[in-house]
């Protein structure tokens, strides 16, 4: 499919910009655009079309099953588009006074209430523009809370699990923090062996995503947090899995003092391609005075955005966060109330479903009941066909199913990640049953089909090393293009 | 109810398959002491109208720029989006779909954003771009990230004039960083040149904008050289409406150009989501930051995109990753390449002068009327800073009561300032506008 560039035409526009009656202001010179930036040069409807065409080839929750591990693709109701589209919401400026903004204010107030109810924990800053964000921001606030305590350069390492995902470490990396890593025993927990040795007066904190990526619930996790607490030391919550324990369990009755929630796997907000999200960060009230400014807070009837916090770490993103994404989340958990605990009953029932129909084709490394999603391995696939995790993946394309997680979490070799999520019926969990038993009955009569995969997709699997050794990551205008046999 | 609909046969065939009793069962591996006892505490489901009923509501009691002759600007602006725009935002393939680590499932989102780092180089002049940060204050962060693994060096100069919000999220990153951060006073609205290139010695990054937080258009090519002659990377913080009128930061020797991308393609939204951009010169391609895509081909020798120099990630690189982001701002950033498709570079052209002259006439008619200017000698874009003879906060809210926000106030970030009013003026205000202003204000305080 062509590029828009080469759909461009000189001269050709599809916007034009109001023309006033009024002097022309000329740039100094110094300082005026010598060459006009090459932008597309298309009409209306071929603008429309190519984004068309180009959606055409492209896969969402709403073409399909889309069981993608640890990032929890649920329905993205429509609703919430329409509400964060309100004209109220849509058009208001992040600077408006807050006399002007109370409903923004009042709805931001209210997501803060949920998410503290949630978590089980009071404080809650909206304003990370992502999990990762989150990530960051509760470990400044960890070192802001130790410095306070005058322990600050003492406590310098930071502990996560074998099976966390790669934002903990290069989280812990860009805090400033050294890492400790800890190993995972033989049910799936945390080795609480290994963590004794490891847990000492440098240690600031701990970061552990539970249920963790494996899907299973820490068993050990109160006697985690005794070690962590005698130890002086914090407790981080990667809220990765959240949408397993909604209802069911709070972060905060845990042991968790700091905890992130993904606004966009558990509470809906489409995650976009690639984004937009959100990760508030809600925290035990003695570490509430180091959360970012501003907070929303409420006086009497009124609510304000409150920049006097002489503890705060500070502002980690622009204005008070990713305001729209608040919206959606917010009426997401409206159209739950307290049923939202029956999500999680559903997300948790689905996945043990799937795990209980493909776990005598697959091997399951942790023999445990899962809860929203579990990790299996096509190391069987491997040893017997040759077949690997990656080769189930692309095929899985042909059956128009988004593939799971592979690969991760690193413990497990040949790893699927199965996560169907609460909104998805049976019917669809069968034919993904039905997909994945024809995959591994393939394996054994016709491996090339699946190591060929997929069949059915606008390319086949592309050549992911030649484009690292030498990247093309932007179009070149004098027409060259990347080809079979080299950059023509 | 929400959004799951499970029927008590698919319930009972599910459960027996599993081998339970019961959902509650499969909870049995949460420790009976951290479970929670009692129902959570919220408002009783709603319907989807009943929803929107509620949202209408709170949405009512929002003066948006619908409502409210609105002056307002400072990093986010309220250029008009077009309706082209909703197409790619409403689309589910886009809308709902992750991160494209799958690239034969995602070549739609791949080859957009392709197309959008190319216009994000076409605006900068810059050689590669990624695929969008969180908002035009974070990549700042980005930016002095880059820098301190590239030189070596620990410490960042800031301009005053940069938007307080960006260095005030700089300055909430630099320690992690191993980062000092050293600002360098504006002078007259703008910053000295030489006072930049002395404070710059041992720098690893010089950050200015261009135009500045009062809108006005600094000397950027003398600012990028005394980073340059000192050996740090010259990070320009650039507003893409000015691209096509102001030259590209590529152009004057910037290293790296960062920007707020609201105010191209993406609605106001009380500050978010938004996206921010991030474009470098092609030595720092692998310390960039975040998802960038690149150009390939498949096994029968077609075309295609994937993500590309994965190994700077998180989810390969781990503790040695140049960056912890995952989720970026992808579908904004796919609004703001259907923006720019959609405005062409005459288009840009038109809506860069657009905005600067109704911006002078602005200046013009409030002169006339009384008003001296904060910064009367410096050229400016589509903002300025006037003074008002008493406490801008005052102003706004009676002038506010008149139905017109005239901007905001610059004493929240700047010392001598609090009798200043930052102007922005979009394509969207008329001459008629600025006549409602300037009367306004002369009302309340003329």
């Amino acid at each position: 499919m062509d590029l828009i560039y080469e759909k461009s035409s000189p001269g050709r526009r599809a916007g034009g910009v109001p023309q006033y009656d009024l002097p022309r202001v000329e740039v100094p010179a110094a300082l005026r655009r010598a060459a006009p930036p090459r932008l597309p040069e298309v009409t209306e409807p071929e603008l429309v079309r190519h984004v068309t065409a180009l959606a055409d080839r492209n896969f969402g929750i709403d073409t399909g099953f889309y069981p993608l591990g640890s990032c929890t693709m649920k329905h993205n109701p429509r609703v919430n588009e329409r509400a964060a589209g309100l004209p109220g919401f849509r058009d208001l400026h992040p600077l408006q006074e807050d006399e002007g903004a109370q409903g923004a204010l009042d709805l931001m107030w209210r997501l803060q209430r949920y998410l503290s109810e949630i978590t089980g924990l009071p404080g809650v800053s909206l304003q990370p523009a992502a999990g990762s964000q989150g990530e960051l921001t509760g470990l400044m606030v960890m070192r802001a809370y130790f410095t306070d305590r005058g322990e600050g350069p003492q406590r310098d390492t930071i502990i996560t699990a074998d099976t966390a995902h790669g934002t903990n470490p290069a989280s812990v990396t860009m805090a400033g923090y050294a890492l400790e890593k800890v190993a995972t025993d033989a049910r799936g927990n945390l080795d609480l062996a290994d963590l004794r040795t490891k847990v000492n007066e440098r240690t600031a904190g701990l970061m552990l995503t539970n249920p963790s990526t494996l899907g299973l619930f820490d068993e050990g996790i109160e006697e985690v947090a005794e070690i962590f607490h005698d130890a002086g030391a914090l407790l981080y919550y990667d809220g990765a899995n959240l949408n397993a324990v909604v209802g069911h369990s709070r972060p905060g009755d845990m042991g968790f003092d700091i905890v992130h929630i993904n606004l966009h796997k558990t509470f809906s907000q489409p995650h976009g391609g690639g984004g937009p999200g959100g990760g508030p960060v809600a925290v035990r009230d003695t570490i509430e005075p180091f959360l970012p400014s501003p907070q929303v807070v409420r006086d009497g009837n009124a609510f304000r955005l409150d920049h006097d916090r002489p503890k705060s770490i500070g502002r980690v993103r622009g204005f008070a966060g990713p305001f729209g994404v608040f919206v959606r989340s917010y009426a997401f958990m409206r159209a739950y109330g307290p049923e939202l605990r029956e999500m999680s009953d559903v997300a948790v029932l689905n996945a043990n479903y799937l795990l209980a129909r493909l776990r005598d084709v697959f091997e399951l490394p942790y023999d445990r009941h899962c809860m929203h999603e579990f990790v299996l391995s096509a190391r069987n696939l491997k040893r017997e066909h040759g077949i690997t995790a990656l080769d189930v993946a692309k095929r899985l394309m042909d059956f128009g199913i988004h593939p799971p997680t592979v690969y991760f979490p690193l413990v497990v070799p040949e790893a699927l990640m199965i996560e169907p999520t609460e909104t998805e019926v049976k019917a669809r969990l069968d034919e993904f049953v039905d997909a994945m038993l024809q995959i591994s009955r393939e394996a054994a009569e016709d491996p090339e089909l699946l190591r060929t995969a997929p069949h059915t997709r606008p390319v086949t699997r592309l050549d992911e090393v030649r484009a690292a050794k030498e990247p093309v990551v932007r179009y070149d205008f004098a027409g060259h293009t990347t080809t079979q046999a080299g950059t023509r | 109810m929400g959004y799951v609909s499970l029927t008590d046969d698919d319930r009972s065939a599910m459960l027996e398959a599993i081998g339970v009793s019961s959902i509650d069962e499969l909870f049995d591996q949460i420790p009976a002491g951290v479970r929670f006892g009692r129902e959570l505490d919220v408002e009783p489901a709603l319907t989807e109208a009943e929803i929107m009923r509620l949202l209408e509501e709170l949405a009512g009691r929002n003066a948006h720029t619908g409502v409210e002759l609105s002056f307002l600007g400072m990093g986010v602006y309220d250029h008009y989006v077009p309706a082209v725009v909703d197409v790619v935002m409403s689309r589910g393939e886009f809308l709902t779909a992750y991160t494209p680590y799958q690239p034969e499932m995602s070549q739609g989102v791949l080859q957009a954003i392709f197309e959008y780092q190319t216009a994000i180089c076409e605006l900068t002049g810059m050689d590669v771009s990624n695929a969008s940060g969180y908002d035009g204050c974070t990549v700042a962060a980005d930016a002095c990230f880059i820098a301190r693994h590239a030189t070596g060096r620990s410490k960042v100069v800031v301009a005053e004039a940069v938007n307080p919000m960006v260095r005030q999220v700089v300055k909430t990153y630099a320690p992690g960083f191993g980062l000092d951060v050293v600002e360098v006073s504006q002078r007259g609205g703008a910053t000295d040149a030489d006072e930049l290139a002395e404070a710059s010695a041992d720098a690893a990054a010089v950050l200015f904008q261009q135009p500045n937080a009062f809108g006005v258009l600094e000397d950027a090519p003398a600012l990028a050289a005394a980073a340059g002659d000192a050996g740090a990377l010259a990070v320009a913080h650039v507003d893409p409406v000015s691209l096509g009128v102001l030259e590209a930061p590529g152009a004057y020797g910037s290293a790296i150009a960062i920007g707020e991308g609201q105010g191209a393609g993406n609605f106001q939204s009380y500050g978010g989501p938004h996206y921010g951009f991030l474009a470098a010169r092609s030595d720092l391609i692998r310390r960039m930051p975040g998802r960038i895509v690149g150009e390939t081909v498949d096994a029968a020798g077609r075309r295609g995109y994937v993500l590309t120099l994965q190994t700077r990630e998180q989810h390969i690189r781990r503790e040695k990753a140049t960056s912890n982001m995952t989720t970026n701002q992808t579908l904004l950033a796919l609004g703001g390449l259907v923006y720019l498709s959609w405005l062409g570079p005459q288009g840009l052209v038109e809506l860069g002068e657009t905005c600067m002259s109704l911006a002078e006439h602005a200046k013009g008619r409030l002169q006339q009327a009384g008003f001296a200017l904060a910064f009367p000698d410096q050229p400016t874009f589509k903002e300025f800073a006037v003074r008002v003879g008493r406490d801008a906060r005052e102003v706004i809210r009676e002038a506010r009561a008149r139905g017109v926000h005239p901007g905001y106030a610059l004493g929240r970030d700047y010392a001598g300032l609090d009798d200043a009013l930052l102007v922005a003026v979009t394509e969207k205000r008329t001459p008629a506008d600025v006549d409602r202003l300037v009367d306004v204000l002369t009302e309340v305080a003329g």
